[in-house]
């Protein structure tokens, strides 16, 4: 079946080039490349190959400001059909809630039957965004999908990857998961769609253009408050044993055994 | 910084994209390949997905060649050969296999034939020397017999680079011995044809990704509506071919000179002996100095001459001569002293260096040897000089 599909990503800073500010504990933004959320180009790519197999089309959207559009352009690039920019002074401040209410009603709006989201964002890394819009829009989800076996009509199956193991569920559609990299190698910019990325204009989104009421976005619409901000101490070295393989040994034995753990 | 060379956006999108493909894709298996002498199939597959197979191809025919079919080639096969030569030949001796198609070609060939070229579903290949021609191409021995409305090939091609895992081939053959040179006609032959078979493969110094293979004929018959332009005109195209595709060399020379320069620079300024990196002796910077000098020159030679051919006005025999020569010498050169620059550590298979110096002789080579192309330069020189005009 034809599927719309619709995928979330977020443009974050490239944490291999992120430095810490130790004296003020925030993050140095400034000179940082601004790439998709990696876990991001996960759910597009799956995006994309489900649309290339089953049919359909798959929209991506980002909540951000103005310059997330490049992140936008990239995942043309990589063949999405569509991009949405959802940005507005008032969403200014938004914690994951209203983050994920704002971004459910853009994407009750573009009208879809699936909803792709990373696992997590590699700067906020809360892993709520997603989960809070299938709550938002009253969808079933599976969220750490490494797999997905079948789309039928009305559901799919899904291989979710979990700390213990794998479970296979079915998901009822329309639904939202959230990806994990193991789901797929995501492809890299083809000629084609860099061009088309170039001349694509995006369709932008506004609050007012939105049914929400003005308390609930941005700040106001934050329950979250950020108390401090700052790097945790970094762990104490551990304890090297050197010398003769048995006598370290030896040595382990005895203060593992000082501390009750063996 | 690099240097200004007024690229479009389009082709700056096109070196993007193949750098990216070069980095991510090629260079992490080009070790691998080169020690198992194996057809990079899995890397040939991202090349098509990314759609630089076609850049070199009129739009008309599916292709993105526009006004700048080679410029566009160069642009990529720099990019692809500076992570590995061997890889980026698969794509390059397509183009030397296309070319002739795209240049003499009838309407009805190029759509037959070059759509899937420029998808990447199909490899193309160039077959012109023989065991006993080689420098010499009016000395070939394959010969094409007409009967009614096809022709029956006989002969052995040597040295075919994606032989084998090329679909389509442009095949040299004497279709009367009596007129000599003007007696070689250019067919494509398509792989499957009966009587087409491939023999020896070649275990080779260097470019060991490239598949390098004998064709064989044995009363392969060939349909008439396969020859490229009329009888008798065979030389002449291989010689159109030569002249846009001698700058395809010149820039996969150009890229494995950019390439051993880059590795050349990071290991200098990391390998440290006396207390100091090694770069920071004049004797070794002058070196390196030198070294990318060469390669930029290189470049400004291979770019100028791509858009000269592209151009499309005289005969640009010249300057396509000067642009492989000169690059391939210069990767020689660069790829030696980025061993050099690497010590003992050049000298080892473990280390990426040796594999350049390896891969970019063979551009010294092949496309004639560059003994060939100062022939060339020097017969135009002369000509020029005689007739007063330029060639
Ligand atoms: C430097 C910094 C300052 C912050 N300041 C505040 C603040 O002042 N007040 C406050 O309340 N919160 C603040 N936040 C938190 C911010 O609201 C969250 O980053 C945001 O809600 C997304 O949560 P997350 O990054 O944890 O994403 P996750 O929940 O980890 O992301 C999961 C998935 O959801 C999707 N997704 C997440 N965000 C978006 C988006 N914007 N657009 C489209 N899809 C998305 C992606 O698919 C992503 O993979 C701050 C965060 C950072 C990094
Ligand atoms: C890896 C590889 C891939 C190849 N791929 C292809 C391919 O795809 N298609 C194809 O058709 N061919 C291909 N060739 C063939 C290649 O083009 C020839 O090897 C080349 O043209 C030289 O011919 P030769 O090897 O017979 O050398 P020879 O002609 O025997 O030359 C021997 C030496 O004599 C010198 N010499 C010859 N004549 C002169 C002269 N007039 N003046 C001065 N010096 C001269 C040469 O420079 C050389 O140094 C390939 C070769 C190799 C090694």
């Amino acid at each position: 079946m034809a599927l719309r599909i619709v995928v979330c990503i977020k443009q974050v800073p490239d944490t291999t080039e992120v430095r810490m500010d130790p004296v003020k504990g925030t993050l140095i933004r400034e000179g940082v490349v601004s790439i998709v959320n990696p876990f991001d180009s996960y759910a597009v790519e799956e995006g994309v190959r489900l649309k290339e197999k089953h049919g359909g089309t798959c929209t991506v959207v980002t909540m951000g400001p103005p310059q997330a559009e490049q992140a936008l352009r990239d995942c043309i690039s990589v063949g999405a059909d569509e991009a949405y920019l959802v940005s507005d002074r008032a969403f200014a401040g938004s914690d994951t809630w209203a983050t994920s209410l704002t971004l459910a009603a853009a994407i009750r709006k573009i009208g879809f039957d699936l909803i792709i989201c990373g696992k997590q964002a590699i700067d906020g890394d809360t892993a709520q965004v997603g989960p809070g819009i299938a709550v938002h829009l009253d969808l079933p989800q599976a969220t750490y999908a490494r797999k997905i076996r079948e789309v039928g009509e009305k559901s799919m199956i899904i291989e979710r990857l979990l700390e213990e193991g794998v479970e296979t569920m079915e998901m009822p559609l329309p639904g939202l998961i959230t990806v994990v990299k193991e789901i797929n190698e995501p492809r890299l910019p083809s000629l084609k769609g860099k061009m088309r990325a170039k001349k694509y204009e995006l369709k932008k989104l506004t609050a007012a253009d939105l049914d929400l009421q003005p308390g609930k976005l941005g700040l106001d619409g934050s329950p979250t408050r950020v108390m401090k901000i700052f790097a945790p101490p970094p762990r104490a070295g551990g304890e090297v044993f050197k010398g003769e393989a048995d006598q370290c040994a030896d040595k382990l034995v005895a203060v593992l055994a000082k501390n009750g753990v063996v | 910084m690099e240097l200004d060379y007024g690229l479009t956006e389009e082709q700056l999108m096109m070196r993007d994209v193949a750098r990216e493909l070069a980095d991510k894709k090629i260079r992490p298996v080009a070790a691998e390949y080169d020690e198992k002498n194996t057809f990079p199939w899995e890397v040939f597959k991202e090349i098509a997905a990314s759609d630089l197979c076609g850049v070199y191809i009129p739009d008309e025919y599916g292709g993105a060649g526009g006004k700048t079919p080679i410029m566009n080639m160069c642009i990529v096969v720099e990019e692809l050969s500076k992570a590995c030569a061997g890889i980026s030949l698969s794509f390059a001796a397509t183009g030397l296999g296309t070319i002739p198609i795209i240049l003499h070609g009838s309407d009805e060939q190029k759509k037959k034939y070059l759509p899937d070229i420029a998808s990447g579903k199909k490899i193309a290949a160039f077959a012109i020397t023989e065991a006993n021609a080689g420098s010499d191409a009016s000395a070939i021995e394959t010969v094409a017999k007409k009967d009614g409305d096809s022709y029956i090939l006989n002969g052995t091609k040597q040295w075919i680079s994606n032989g084998e895992v090329a679909e389509t081939y442009t095949v040299f053959a004497m279709t009367d011995k009596t007129k000599g040179a003007r007696g070689a006609s250019a067919f494509i032959v398509e792989k499957g044809t009966p009587g087409f078979t491939f023999g020896k493969k070649e275990d080779k110094m260097g470019i060991r990704a490239s598949s390098t293979r004998e064709l064989v004929f044995q009363d392969c018959r060939v349909p008439a509506a396969n020859m490229l332009g009329k009888p008798g005109r065979g030389f002449m195209i291989a010689m159109d071919t030569f002249n846009a595709s001698r700058p395809g060399v010149a820039a996969q020379a150009v890229g494995i000179a950019a390439g051993a320069l880059d590795l050349a620079v990071k290991y200098a300024c990391t390998r440290k002996q006396f207390g100091k990196p090694v770069m920071a002796n004049q004797g070794l910077g002058f070196l390196l100095a030198d070294m990318a000098m060469k390669v930029e020159a290189a470049r400004a030679l291979t770019y100028a001459t791509a858009r000269t051919v592209d151009k499309g006005e005289g005969r640009p025999t010249k300057y396509s001569a000067m642009a492989k020569c000169f690059a391939s010498d210069t990767a020689m050169q660069v790829a030696t002293d980025a061993v050099q620059v690497y010590g003992g550590y050049g000298y080892m298979r473990e280390y990426p260096i040796e594999k350049y110096m390896r891969d970019a002789k063979i551009t010294q080579i092949y496309e004639g040897t560059n003994q060939i192309q100062r022939d060339e330069i020097a017969k135009a020189l002369m000509k020029e000089a005689v007739s007063g005009k330029d060639d």
